[in-house]
This record gives structure tokens, sequence and C-alpha cells, in this order.
């Protein structure tokens, strides 16, 4: 990797050279960082470095599957293992390192690999075939990679056995660990620490392996990864000094002990360190072929910071991990629950940041690296760093990132600068992260940089004053509350129309869905109109949502979770004779799990036949009303709070909004249906009821605000009509109340002076609109059964529609049924 | 789309089964196949039906559209997308899907499986 990067580096500088590269492996330099994406199955073609003809177009000569076996330092040749002789003014190593594979007895048998080459993982993989039980030697970055590829090639039991007490011991410590752990077990990975292995025990083959304390683990294959030894075994032979536990000796312009050899990448050792990572590498090949064209730059050794997703799991280590008290004060965060923890370490007056590491959970990273890097004075609550995740991200992020120096170095893989990048935005017109990666380069390594990259170009676009538009997607140009009111100005009523009115190309999943839901929220119509089927999000499209597996979810409406013991039956019946799970849901009603395409027209006949309808679990809809029982039998109740709720519930049901909308009523202010975690919430007073609004539960829970207080049950119903209608209207897509009141200037007050002072003067008009749509409802689980073209589509297979697709499959737990796992391990999450 | 010389033709469906901007399955043996009209562009393609990021046989089920000039389709599931012209997956670092030859004569479909 680094030798190529070497040749790209030289050649930029000057033309005078004619370089010829000796590899030992069969193929051209490849992107070893990213080598685990060859065993799932990504062609070898895509993890190369270059084209075939960038050699020849570079007048580069190229032999692969030829090392050198001899150099002679005086007369300044080198000798391949074909035979091949040549005389050199430079020489330069950049032979990387092999896997270090300790003497343990054993060591030699079938089914023991080693995980650093292309060669290496066509072994790997053309031996795990068959294979049940997968064990790695060795916890750290490497190993841990080894282990999911494992997993990924269909070796559901891979342990990892680590010789020290924690995974990762380079980057992470102890506490990290135990939540890595933790995390890791729960994806299926078992990890044993504190365990040396003393042999690898079977005939001829691996089948077990025995640790100095007396235990065993069952194992068909092993994968060694316990750390590199640099390849110096050619410099050593020839007289060039190498470090007494390996690794070719460089000074800081990358000079070996003979000044016209040069050592980059992970066999050369700088002052006592092997650097095992392509930035270091990267930026070693900078140096030396500056040196060679007489410039004058040298190696100042590199920050080991790095930022990785392990098999779904983001690990993050930056600065100095380690330090503890009393050279620095420790800040640590940790959510056992979810599988984070954080920890900070301050300079000792808390101005600094020094290092640190984040596990489960690393968006900051790059924020944090930058602050360590640069030495930004901290803010008064440093604690933020770490807590700020929560709060809106973009804002503290972009704050940040105007406060870096202009060579704080943004993509640590090409050493790309924060002025660099905002330069391409300014002089060469980068509109994108894609356009700057194209004309700098930064992001294109590892990839880690990206979203320093997209918030560095947002930021210098705002500078130079350029409007930036929230567009929908590269077929419209608008945002959605602009295509909106186009929409209505001219009455358009099919996804089609629209495209071709006022967008470009064929549509994607990101308009189609949401050019249906402004459909649906300013007509009410059907959604499966022919033409407008396919261009429904696929839970809407069929109705329901999808689950894993590709069987579907079933959720009548039970309006304010109120139901009759007769209703109760028919789901009990329906659901026994289609086979589906059931289950309560949190809001209040009752789901089926598990029904195949097929049979959801039928099992909604019966539930139709039986008085349900659709409760738009799959829509950007109303969900559930929630309610508690109120004045009827509770003796605190001071209306009928489950009345009201059925009232809500019925006439707001199957309104489409920019996103799915939820609201509960309660009885007194003991507030048993949680009222104030819900888009609206409505409470009753001894006066009459107080209406919240712009509540949420779920991912980042926020209160709901009080909008007005002891109003009538109309008044109530008035004031939602206008909020619903407002903010069907001006919410951006996917945006809940509570962030689109987040993102309102003027806050609650303005909204309150909206709704309930009309300031807009907009209140009767949004109050007909509501009208109109409760007004156009029926159930469409009801036309979806009652038109046949639609219900044509509720099949598998078009060439066989009564045959269920077969490749479903169900396991048993508890009685009931679920969903099997997915087929294969999740890659990336 | 390629030409085959030995092509096998299965007979998929009637033009009027198929969905309109939108994907339908085909059953062929043991195999299952997505094939899609692409009415905008009045053009026909077919892949396998199997999103291969989690195995999931769903893609029939997708909804397509372009990337540039790309026609293409997104998984349901976790909204991958894949040409479908060269079945390459254009959301990163997830496998190719296959893709088949589509003709369509005197108003059946016809599907180049071999
Ligand atoms: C079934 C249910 C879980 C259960 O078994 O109890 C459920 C299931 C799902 N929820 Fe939920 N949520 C369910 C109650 C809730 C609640 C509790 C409530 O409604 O009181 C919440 C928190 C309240 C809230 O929304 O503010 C909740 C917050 C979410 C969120 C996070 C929303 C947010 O703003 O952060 C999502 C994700 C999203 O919508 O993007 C979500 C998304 C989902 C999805 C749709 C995920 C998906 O895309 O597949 C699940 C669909 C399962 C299915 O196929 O039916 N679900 N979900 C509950 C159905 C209630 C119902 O009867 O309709
Ligand atoms: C699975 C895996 C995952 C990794 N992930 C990351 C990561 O996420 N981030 C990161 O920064 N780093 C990562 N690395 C490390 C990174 O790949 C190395 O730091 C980088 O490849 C070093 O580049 P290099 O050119 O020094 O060595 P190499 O890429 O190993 O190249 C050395 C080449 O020299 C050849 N050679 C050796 N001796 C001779 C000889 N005598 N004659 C001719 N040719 C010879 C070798 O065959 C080899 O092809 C990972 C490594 C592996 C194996
Ligand atoms: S909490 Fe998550 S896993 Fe549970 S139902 Fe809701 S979305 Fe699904
Ligand atoms: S299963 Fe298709 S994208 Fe995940």
């Amino acid at each position: 990797m680094v030798g190529n990067k070497f040749c790209e580096k030289l050649l930029e500088k000057s033309t005078d050279f004619k370089l010829i590269i000796f590899s030992d492996e069969p193929y051209r330099a490849y992107d070893r960082v990213h080598l685990s994406d060859y065993i799932n199955k990504k062609p070898l073609e895509e993890l190369y470095m270059c084209s075939e003809d960038w050699y020849s177009s570079k007048n580069i000569s190229l032999h692969l599957n030829d090392p050198i076996v001899h150099l002679d330092v005086t007369k300044q040749y080198v000798e391949s293992g074909r035979g091949i002789k040549l005389n050199y003014d430079y020489l330069v190593f950049a032979t990387g390192s092999s896997a270090f594979v300790p003497n343990i007895p054993g060591i030699e048998k079938e089914g023991v690999f080693v995980y650093r080459t292309i060669e290496d993982l066509d072994l790997i993989k053309a031996y795990a075939g068959g294979v049940q039980k997968g064990a790695v030697i060795g916890g750290g970055l490497l190993g841990l990679e080894a282990a999911k590829a494992l997993m990924d090639l269909g070796i559901s039991k891979t342990s990892v056995i680590e010789f020290a007490p924690r995974l990762m011991p380079r980057q992470i410590d102890q506490a990290a660990s135990t939540v890595l752990q933790q995390k890791l077990s729960a994806l299926g990975l078992e990890t044993l620490l504190s365990k040396a292995t003393a042999s690898i025990e079977g005939d001829q083959k691996i089948q077990h392996l025995h640790f100095t304390d007396g235990t065993i683990l069952e194992a068909d294959m092993l994968v060694i990864s316990a750390g590199i030894r640099p390849r110096d075994e050619l410099a050593l032979k020839s007289g060039i000094v190498v470090g007494p536990r390996g690794g070719i000796v460089v000074n800081k312009h990358m000079q070996t002990s003979e000044p016209n050899i040069f050592a980059i990448g992970e066999c050369a050792l700088f002052e006592e360190m092997i650097y095992g990572l392509v930035a270091p590498g990267y930026e070693m090949a900078e140096v030396a072929a500056t040196t060679i064209c007489e410039g004058d730059k040298s190696f100042k050794g590199f920050d080991m910071s790095t930022k990785l997703k392990l098999i779904g799991v983001d690990v993050a280590s930056f600065g100095d991990p380690f330090i503890e008290e009393p050279y620095a004060r420790t800040i640590v965060f940790e959510d056992k629950n979810k599988g984070i923890y954080k920890r900070l370490n301050l300079s000792p007056d808390g101005k600094h940041l020094l290092g640190g590491m984040l596990i489960g959970e690393a968006n900051s990273y790059n924020m944090l690296l930058q602050t360590v890097n640069n030495r930004l004075v901290l803010p008064e609550n440093p604690e933020d760093l770490v807590f700020g995740e929560r709060s809106a991200s973009g804002q503290s992020a972009s704050t940040g990132i105007a406060a870096l120096p202009d060579d704080a170095l943004i993509c640590s893989c090409e050493g790309i600068t924060k002025a660099q990048i905002c330069h391409a935005v300014t002089e060469q017109n980068c509109e994108n992260a894609d356009a700057v990666k194209k004309c700098t380069k930064a992001g294109s390594g590892c990839g880690g940089c990206v979203p320093m990259v997209k918030d560095l170009v947002t930021m210098t676009l705002k500078q130079q004053g350029k409007y930036i538009r929230n567009v929908i997607c590269e077929h419209f140009q608008l945002s959605r509350q602009e295509l909106y009111d186009l929409v209505k100005i001219h009455e358009l009523k099919t996804y089609d129309e629209i495209l071709d009115g006022l967008g470009k190309g064929d549509g994607c999943e990101v308009c189609k869905p949401l050019v249906s839901s402004l459909l649906a929220s300013t007509w009410n119509e059907m959604i499966l109109q022919k033409g407008n089927d396919t261009a429904q999000d696929s839970n809407d499209r069929f109705l329901a949502n999808i689950q894993k597996g590709g069987t579907y979810s079933v959720v009548p409406r039970i309006p304010g979770g109120e139901i009759r013991p007769d209703k109760l039956i028919v789901i009990g019946q329906v659901a026994q004779k289609y086979g589906l799970y059931t289950k309560i849901t949190g809001g209040q009603r009752i789901d089926m799990f598990g029904a195949h395409l097929n049979d959801l027209p039928f099992i909604w006949e019966e539930l139709i036949e039986a008085g349900f309808e659709s409760g738009h679990a799959y829509g950007k809809a109303l969900r559930t009303v929630k309610s508690c029982v109120g004045s009827t039998w509770c003796r605190f109740g001071l209306h009928d709070s489950v009345s009201f709720a059925i009232r809500i519930e019925e006439r707001y049901r199957g309104i489409r909004a920019p996103h799915k909308f939820k609201s509960a009523v309660s009885g007194c202010i003991r507030e048993c249906a949680e009222a104030q975690s819900k888009d609206f919430g409505i409470i009753a007073t001894e006066k009459g009821w107080n209406l919240y609004v712009c509540g949420n539960g779920g991912s980042k829970p926020q209160h709901a605000l009080l909008l007005a207080s002891d109003i009538d049950s109309e008044t109530c119903i008035r004031y939602l009509d206008r909020f619903l209608m407002f903010y069907i209207r001006t919410a951006d897509p996917l945006t809940r109340t509570a962030t689109w009141l987040n993102k309102m200037d003027g806050g609650i007050d303005y909204l309150r002076n909206v709704i309930v002072n009309d300031s807009l003067d907009m209140a009767q008009q949004w109050e007909e609109e509501m009208e109109k749509l409760i007004l156009a409802y029926t159930c469409e689980w009801k036309a979806a059964i009652e038109t046949p073209q639609i219900r044509k589509r509720f099949s598998h297979f078009v060439n066989v529609p009564d045959e269920k697709d077969t490749s479903v499959r169900f396991e048993e737990m508890r009685g009931q049924k679920k969903a099997a796992d997915w087929n294969t391990p999740s890659i990336t999450s | 789309m390629k030409t085959l010389t030995n092509t096998k033709w299965l007979t998929a469906c009637h033009v009027d089964d198929a969905v309109e901007n939108g994907g339908v399955c085909i059953k062929h043996e043991d195999q299952q196949i997505a094939l899609f009209y692409f009415t905008r562009r009045n053009e026909w393609f077919a892949t396998q039906n199997e999103c291969p990021h989690k195995r999931q046989m769903i893609l029939s089920r997708g909804m397509i559209g372009s990337l540039g000039e790309e026609p293409k389709v997104a998984c349901p599931f976790h909204k991958k997308t894949f040409s479908l012209r060269t079945g390459e997956c254009l959301s990163g670092d997830e496998c190719a899907i296959k893709t088949f030859p589509v003709k369509v004569e005197d108003g059946l479909v016809y599907i180049g499986v071999e």
C-alpha cells in the first residue's frame, strides 16, 4: 500500500525518475485496510489501488510475484527471485510486515491460518465451508476483524482468545473492554481473556486448543492474529541496521543506515516504534519522496488515533487514551444498558483535551480528535463533549469546526487540511463532499473524516453567502414545503405528474415516498390507486409493516385502547387461524406478527367483517390515542378520558403527515396515559382540558409543552385542527412535532400565537382543510380488499399466485412463533 | 442488456400482470426472480429476488428509480440500492446481485435464465 503511495507522490514531484517495482505478491497493490470486504464478496478489482494500465501510463515497470532476494549495498544492485539483476540509484523498502506466529506446539496443523493477504483469505474461505467452531488468537484490532470475517463466513460459533485481561489492550482500558465484550457477546462472539494457549491438538487437523490454565476450547479452525513482524529479512541479510526486535531503522528523512536506501510503512522502525496503520505510512511515503527530490521534510511521529466499526460496534481511541491522575483529570460516561462507554482525559487544569476513548457511539470522534490535535481550549463544561451528542449535534459540530485552525489535519490518510478543503469549495466550486473527494482525495482512504468534510463544505458555502436549500434529492431541486405548495396550486394528483412537471430523472426511494405522503396529506385519497402504489414506501404499499424474513404485521385500530370482549375473541381466532404471533403493543393495542403477504387480504377481510379497520401502524399518520380509564371508573378521574380519546382517534385516523403522530388523554394530573410524551396530549383539569403539544418518546424523549389550559372539548378540537394542519404544511419530511418545534423561530410562544391567537390569519382555512380530510377518510384496507387490481398485488409469486414464499422461516418461542434470524450475520449493522 | 447465444427463455407472465414502475416475483424452479417493468423508461429488468445484505427474498417489492442515468432498485429493508442494469450495489460495500435478460413478445414477458 505504502509503496504504491510513494510512487504516486514521487511522480507528483518529479518525472526524472524511472520507477521499478518488485512485489512478492501476485497482485498489484490493493487496499489491505479493506481486506475484509473481500470476505464479503467484494471483487478484488474494487480493492486495487490503481488501474492495470496505470503503471505503463506512468512508465513504471512492475514485476509481480517476484521478490527481491539479494541486495548488494556497495555495488548498488538488487537481484530478484526470477533472476532479474538491476542497478539502482535509490532503493525504497516498503515491504510491510507479516503476521507474527507464536511458537505453539501444533501450530503447523491443518486449519490454522493467518490474516494478512488476499491469498490468506482465499485459503480461509476455502476451508471455512462446513466449519462449525472457529477461534482467533489475539483480541486486538486485527483479531476482532478476523473474528468478524469468520462470522461473515457463516461460522456462527466463533471465539476470540486474548492473552491480556482485556480486548484491544493497546487502544482501550478495562472498563471499555468490558462494555465492548458485552456488546460482542450479544452479537454472538465469545471472548476469552487472560488465556495463554499451551498447544493445538488434533490429528492432522486442529480440533482443540489447550490453555495453560488447563481449560480446553473446541475449534475446527483457527486464525492467528497475535501481532505483526516487520519484513526486514532482506535488509538484515544485506547489512542494513535493524532494531533488536525487528524493523528497519530509519532517521526522520526515512533513510536507513545506507543514505540512498529508504524504508517506509510497516517495515520501518522510527524512534523505536513500528507504525501499523496506513496514515503514518502515507506520511512516510511523502517524506521519502520529498527527500529523494532534494526537498526538506521530516517525519515527526504520528498520531495513532483510530476509529473503526467492529462487527457493527463503534470503537475509537484518540490522543493519549490511558493517561491518568495526577497527569490528567478523567471524565467517564457509561451506559451499560446501551453498551456505551466514553472516557475523556483532560489536562489537570481542565483546559485541554489529552485523549480518550469511545465505545458504542463515536459520532464525536472527529471533533474530539481535532480538539486534541489542535490544542483547542475546552468549553466550560467539558462533559458536554460526551453528552453533547444528545442535543442538536449539527450545531455543536459546526461551531466546533469554525474554531479549528486552517492547518488542522482533517483527512489524515491523505494529509488534507481544513484550508485545503475550504479552498476546494471556494476556488474549485466543490459543493458537496463527493466533489471535494475528487478534487483533494480527502475521505478516499479510511473514510472516517467524511462527516467532517461535509460539515466543512456546508460551513464554507454558508460563509460565501450561498443559500443552502434543503432540496429533496437529485430528482427535485425543491424543499418539501415548496413542493407542497406547488402540488396544491397546480392540483397535481399522481407521482408521475409531479415528477414530469416539477422534477427530473426517474425518481428514487427518497422522493417517491415523500411525494406520496404529500399527496395523501393534501387530498387524502386512497393511497393505492393505480399509478401511485409503487411510489409508496414499502409499508404503505402493502398496508402493513414488513418484518424480518419478509412477513408482515397486522394492527387493527382499537381507538383509545378500549375493546369489547367479542372483538378480542375475533382477534384471537384470526391469529390462531393464520398462525400469527400476538403481542400487546406499547400503544395500547394488539399486534399480530408473521402474516404471509398472500394471507393479508384474507386476514383483513375477517377483521373488517368483525368491525375492525386499519390501524395505520405502517403509515406516516395518526397511530394511537392512548387513554387512562378516567372518570368512568377511577376514583380520581375528573372527566371521561376514554370517550374523549376515542373521539380524537376517530377524528384524525388515516390523515397523512410528515411523520407519524401520537396522542393520549389522561383523566387527571396523575397522567396515567402519559399524555405529556405525545405529539399532542390532553389532561383533564377541574375546569376542562389542558392541551400539551410537541412531546416525544422514542430515542430523544422530550416533554410536551402547554399550549392552552382549561379549555372545553370543542375549543380543544379546533386548536388541534389548526395545529395539525400547520404541522402538515410546514414540517420537513420525517420530522416529528417535537423536532419541528425545536427548529421553529420563536418556539412555543410563536406557535401559541399562531394557533390560539390566529396571528397568521390561517385558522379558518386550516379548519376547513381539516374538515375535508376528515370527510375523505375511508378504511384503506377495506378499499384494498374490495378492489381486484389492488388485491391482486398481495401475492408473492405473480406466476403462481396461490403459492406462499417458501423461503420464510419461523422459530418457536414460548408456545408462539418468531421470525428466524437474519440469514447471514450482519456486516456493518 | 446482454444477448446470450444459448439463452433459455422462461415465460414469466403477461405484460398486464407486471406492475407498472415496480416489480413482481417469478418462481422458476427453486429460484426467485424479481421482474421490473420500468414503464417510465419503457424498459424491463430482471434480477435475483434475494437482497444480499441480509439475504431476504424481497427485491421484487423494492422501489425502483434512478441514480443519474442508472436505473436502480432499493431494498425495502435497509434501503441498499442496486443497479438494475449491472446488478452492482450502489450503496457501498455490499455485493452485487445477478441480472437476467428480458424480452417481450406478443404480450408475454420472457426472462433469459441460462
Ligand atoms: C409494535 C410496537 C412495539 C410493541 O410491540 O409495543 C412498535 C413497533 C415499531 N416501532 Fe415504535 N412501536 C410501538 C410503540 C412505540 C412507542 C410507544 C407509544 O406509542 O406510546 C414509542 C415512543 C413514543 C413516540 O413515538 O414518541 C415508539 C417509538 C418509535 C420510534 C421513535 C420515534 C422517535 O420520534 O424517536 C420509531 C422509529 C421511527 O418512527 O422512525 C419506531 C418504529 C417502530 C417500527 C415501525 C420499526 C420499523 O420500522 O419496523 C416498529 C414496527 C413493528 C411492526 O411491524 O409493527 N417506534 N414506538 C408499538 C406499536 C404501538 C402501536 O400500537 O401502534
Ligand atoms: C486485515 C487488516 C486490516 C487492517 N485495517 C487497518 C485499518 O483499519 N486502518 C489502518 O490504518 N490500517 C489497517 N491495517 C494495516 C495496514 O494495512 C498496513 O498498515 C499497511 O498495509 C502497511 O502498508 P505497507 O506498504 O507498509 O505494507 P504492505 O501493504 O504489507 O505491503 C508490503 C508488500 O511488500 C511485499 N514484500 C515484502 N517483502 C518483499 C521483497 N523482499 N520483495 C518484494 N516484495 C516484498 C509484500 O508481499 C507486500 O505485498 C490493516 C491490516 C490488515 C491485514
Ligand atoms: S423499540 Fe426498537 S426493536 Fe422495539 S419495537 Fe420499537 S423499533 Fe422495534
Ligand atoms: S436486507 Fe436488503 S438492505 Fe438489508
